[in-house]
């Protein structure tokens, strides 16, 4: 049976935590608001570069030599795994959801006795692969000193893996990042960037007959070119799109986790003063008797 | 007057100008241009450099873009920039930093593909430099 301070005591640190715990979910919501804002923001861009490539795909796909990023290189031996996770922890199941299902790929992956490569895009997802992958991850990408995301960040990760598709290292590219759906709810996803898969709309325009494609572009300098130029930033872009949806989920998982812990630290103040009340009274209910008995003993 | 036609300009981070407008002035990879209403569909890399709008009532507003594409069709045009700031809120600083980041990569660049492509940046980058005091 605890004593009275000792009850007092936990009361107040279990107080202390609530606090904490509360500020957090408030500063989670705060950066919530603005990483959906960034989200937003972001989405005309990649939503035209999606209909721009999707149009000249259809052009240079006439003509056959379009890059290998975008045709792939004819092999499906050795997988990289761009897993995008967290800087920093208490944030729920974020990281572990996500973490989770990349290690299903990995397991499925080398079962079917493929190569896996992992390039691990923030520290919790590095910690928690390295605990049976450690001699799989070629490769880790801090962003703790960004403070906003910028394109600049998205396009560093970019290069590392066009530099490292252009050296052979890899066949097949996959993206490992959360949607953000809304605050209960992220969903982790796996998304192909190497080789692109063709956009669904250039699928359709394809499908009709080349006469009615709808604008006939003329291209500076020529499609290829173009389409050369295009791809990477389009990884650049896809990347990108990722880590802000990331950055989002992030912030909602940390907010429900939050809420959550508020919560559980409100129930568990109530039990606490409710259990301390009751030896208070006890004690004083003893005390009273002890007075009474003596006296009756007189 | 000339007739108007929708304007975009989309860095990644988010949408900078969407508007109706008369001219639009791109720096493309194979030579300035301008574009009107009613244009010819046309798809062109653009280098760093400096687009100008001119609006319905003959402002002109010029941004700093540094790369990208534009994707002009008769019924608008749309510019997809890596990088675009307005030119007033460019600075020197800004470009230098800018400059010193490529000439690190083109220290590091091996191939010389990869290099040709980074001086041809960076001689553009410094070609800015004329425009931002003028």
């Amino acid at each position: 049976m605890p004593s009275l301070k000792d009850l007092r005591n936990r009361i107040s640190s279990v107080k202390a935590t609530q606090k904490i715990t509360k500020a957090m979910q408030m500063v989670a919501a705060a950066k919530l608001r603005r990483a959906q804002e960034a989200a937003e923001a972001a989405r005309p861009y990649s939503a035209r570069m999606a209909s721009v490539l999707a149009n000249i795909a259809q052009a240079a796909a006439g003509e056959g030599d379009a890059p290998t990023l975008m045709t792939g290189t004819g092999q499906e031996q050795t997988h990289l795994l761009i897993v995008c996770t967290a800087e920093r922890g208490l944030a729920g199941g974020f990281n572990a959801q996500i973490v989770r299902l990349a290690r299903e790929h990995i397991r499925r992956l080398l079962a079917e006795g493929k190569t896996v490569k992992i390039l691990a895009v923030g520290k919790k997802g590095v910690d928690m692969l390295r605990r049976d992958y450690v001699n799989l991850i070629i490769d880790r990408i801090d962003l703790r000193e960004v403070k906003t995301l910028g394109f600049v960040d998205a396009d560093r990760i970019a290069k590392r893996v066009i530099g490292l598709f252009n050296e052979g290292q890899f066949d097949v590219a996959t993206l490992f990042y959360s949607e953000f759906k809304s605050v209960i709810a992220q969903i982790p996803t796996a998304q192909r960037i190497i080789p692109a898969a063709a956009p669904a709309a250039a699928a359709e325009v394809s499908a009709t007959p080349a006469g009615t494609a709808a604008a006939v572009y003329e291209y500076e300098p020529d499609a290829n070119a173009i389409l050369e130029d295009l791809i990477p930033r389009n990884i650049a872009v896809q990347i990108f799109r990722a880590l802000l949806e990331n950055a989002a989920s992030e912030q909602g998982a940390r907010m429900s986790a939050m809420d959550n812990a508020t919560r559980n630290a409100g129930d568990m103040i109530n039990r606490l003063t409710l259990s301390y009340n009751r030896q208070r009274q006890a004690q004083i209910t003893k005390e009273l008797i002890e007075i009474i008995s003596g006296a009756e003993a007189l | 007057m000339a007739d108007s036609f929708p304007f975009e300009l989309v860095s990644p981070e988010r949408l900078l100008v969407s508007e109706q407008v008369e001219a639009v002035v791109l720096p493309g990879s194979e030579g300035e241009m301008t574009i009107m209403a009613h244009h010819a569909p046309l798809m062109t890399t653009l280098k760093p450099g400096v687009i100008r709008v001119r609006g319905g009532a003959g402002a002109e507003t010029r941004y700093l873009a540094f790369g990208g594409f534009a994707d002009i069709t008769p019924e608008g045009c749309t510019v997809l920039a890596e990088a675009a700031i307005p030119a007033e809120q460019f600075s020197r600083a800004d470009l230098d930093a800018r400059i010193a980041a490529v000439q690190a990569e083109l220290d590091a660049a091996e191939d010389d593909h990869h290099r040709t492509k980074l001086e041809e940046f960076l001689s553009n980058l410094s070609h800015i430099e004329s425009h931002i005091n003028s």
